[in-house]
């Protein structure tokens, strides 16, 4: 093993953020001290968020933070902020709802920009979750970018999935839609202390016993993050869904699913930039023809060349 | 992929007035840059362990209640303590002009006054990135 992934597993917190950066980047090191770390990795149980922007996932993930922390867990946080289409930049502002658990032992957590991937989690992120598996992290908390009905990429990245809804989200016929609303392990309805709340829970709860389900039925759960409502309820319930997946195998497979993710992400990403790079370079021939099919019979003979 | 700076705003000390370092992380996030902004009230242990945990480039602290010869000073002592030699340390605020030398002697890489702008700020944090840690500046 290398004396930098051995001083990381020491709990070295400065060797450990070093080697998660050379990870995300993906320099020759980083790819050497990933294979390192997935050679450990496959036993953390991953747990992913997702929901609206202002949902209060960071509020949530602050909550769970202090249930697993009190039980002696280790607690590794990564948070996926949007990335700016204009300037690249990013404004990540999820630590303001954890301010409280930077100072706890045993929990890591990192902040991720997503650079212009779409779908909620991003090839980075799912490194870093190998990562963090490696590095012997007991829960593994994934925050996605605020999410839209088709963000439904957690679900091939992490073990347990919360949706996150609020009131005001709408009725039983958003509750029906494809998408996000059919991906959940747990619904949670948070800030269930605002009115409207059991209209959404009504909603989801309909929309859940309306389907048939061939083994795990998903939940729905009142919380209110802020306040600290409901918080155990959801970490019991977690709880059995590990349980679920343990016992029926699933927990190597989603080990797996994820790791086949990753790589599917990463080379879709070298894909996208041939493609961007190959359209701007013949903008002219796009501009200057205004026949679809002409147009597209010469770019993809120019995409064969580049990406095949 | 070229590596991004990454800059934690903080608000150090007992201080409510979190309007300029919000304006400062939202100009950094305009030039590009990946800013993990973590709010009021913070420690300087808080900052540190948030700078670790993140890989900070830089760490960026506003400070307008007057405290800054209390608050620095330990705060570039745990730095040190904890291995962040190469990151940048960049405050803001309502400094006084005789106690900006002070700051600089006991660390700080740069100071920024009311009134400064926010090109100058980007500019002069590429530049600190640049030298601290070799981060190429487009």
């Amino acid at each position: 093993m290398s004396e930098i992934v051995k001083r990381a597993l020491e709990g070295d917190e400065l060797v450990t953020s070093k080697i998660l950066t050379k990870i995300e980047y993906m320099t020759p090191d980083g790819l050497e001290y990933l294979d390192e770390l997935s050679a450990r990795a496959g036993k953390a149980h991953t747990i992913g968020i997702t929901g609206i922007p202002g949902a209060g996932k960071s509020s949530l993930i602050s909550g769970l933070i202090s249930q697993y922390s009190k039980r002696g867990l280790k607690v590794g946080v990564i948070m996926i902020d949007p990335s700016s289409p204009i300037s690249s930049g990013s404004f990540m502002g999820n630590r303001i709802r954890m301010q409280d658990k930077t100072m706890l032992k045993n929990v890591f957590i990192r902040s991720i920009a997503s650079r212009g991937h779409l779908g909620g989690v991003s090839s980075e992120a799912i490194m870093l979750i190998e990562a963090m598996d490696g590095l012997g992290y007991d829960k593994i908390l994934v925050e996605t970018v605020g999410a839209g009905q088709t963000d439904t990429e957690i679900m091939s990245s992490v073990h347990t999935i919360i949706v996150t809804s609020v009131p005001g989200t709408g009725d039983e016929i958003q509750a029906l839609k494809a998408g996000i609303m059919e991906i959940g392990d747990i619904y949670i309805v948070n800030k269930a202390d605002l009115p409207d709340a059991n209209v959404v829970y009504d909603a989801i709860k309909f929309s859940i016993d309306s389907a048939e389900w061939k083994d795990w039925i998903p939940k729905v759960i009142k919380v209110s993050a802020l306040k600290g409502l409901g918080i155990e309820e959801l970490v019991n319930e977690i709880e059995t869904h590990l349980e679920y997946l343990r016992n029926t195998g699933k927990f190597e497979d989603k080990v797996k699913e994820r790791r086949r993710e990753m790589i599917e992400l990463i080379i879709r990403k070298w894909a996208n930039d041939k493609i961007s790079k190959v359209i701007k370079e013949n903008s002219s021939l796009i501009y200057e023809k205004n026949e679809l099919r002409k147009t597209l019979d010469a770019l993809f003979s120019k995409f064969k060349n580049n990406i095949c | 992929m070229e590596k991004r700076i990454k800059v934690v705003v903080s608000k150090l000390g007992l201080d409510g007035h979190d309007r300029g370092a919000k304006v400062i992380a939202r100009a950094l996030k305009d030039a590009g840059m990946e800013v993990v902004y973590t709010g009021l009230r913070q420690t300087p242990e808080q900052i540190v362990k948030t700078a670790i945990q993140e890989d900070a480039d830089i760490i960026g602290v506003s400070i307008l209640s007057g405290a800054h010869l209390e608050l620095v000073p330990p705060l570039v002592k745990l730095m040190k303590d904890k291995g962040l030699n190469d990151v940048g340390l960049i405050v803001g605020g309502v400094i006084p002009p005789q106690d900006i030398d002070k700051l600089k002697e006991m660390g700080v890489d740069d100071i920024f006054l009311p009134g400064s702008s926010l090109k100058e700020i980007v500019d002069k944090i590429k530049r600190i990135a640049y030298n601290k840690r070799g981060i190429k500046i487009e």
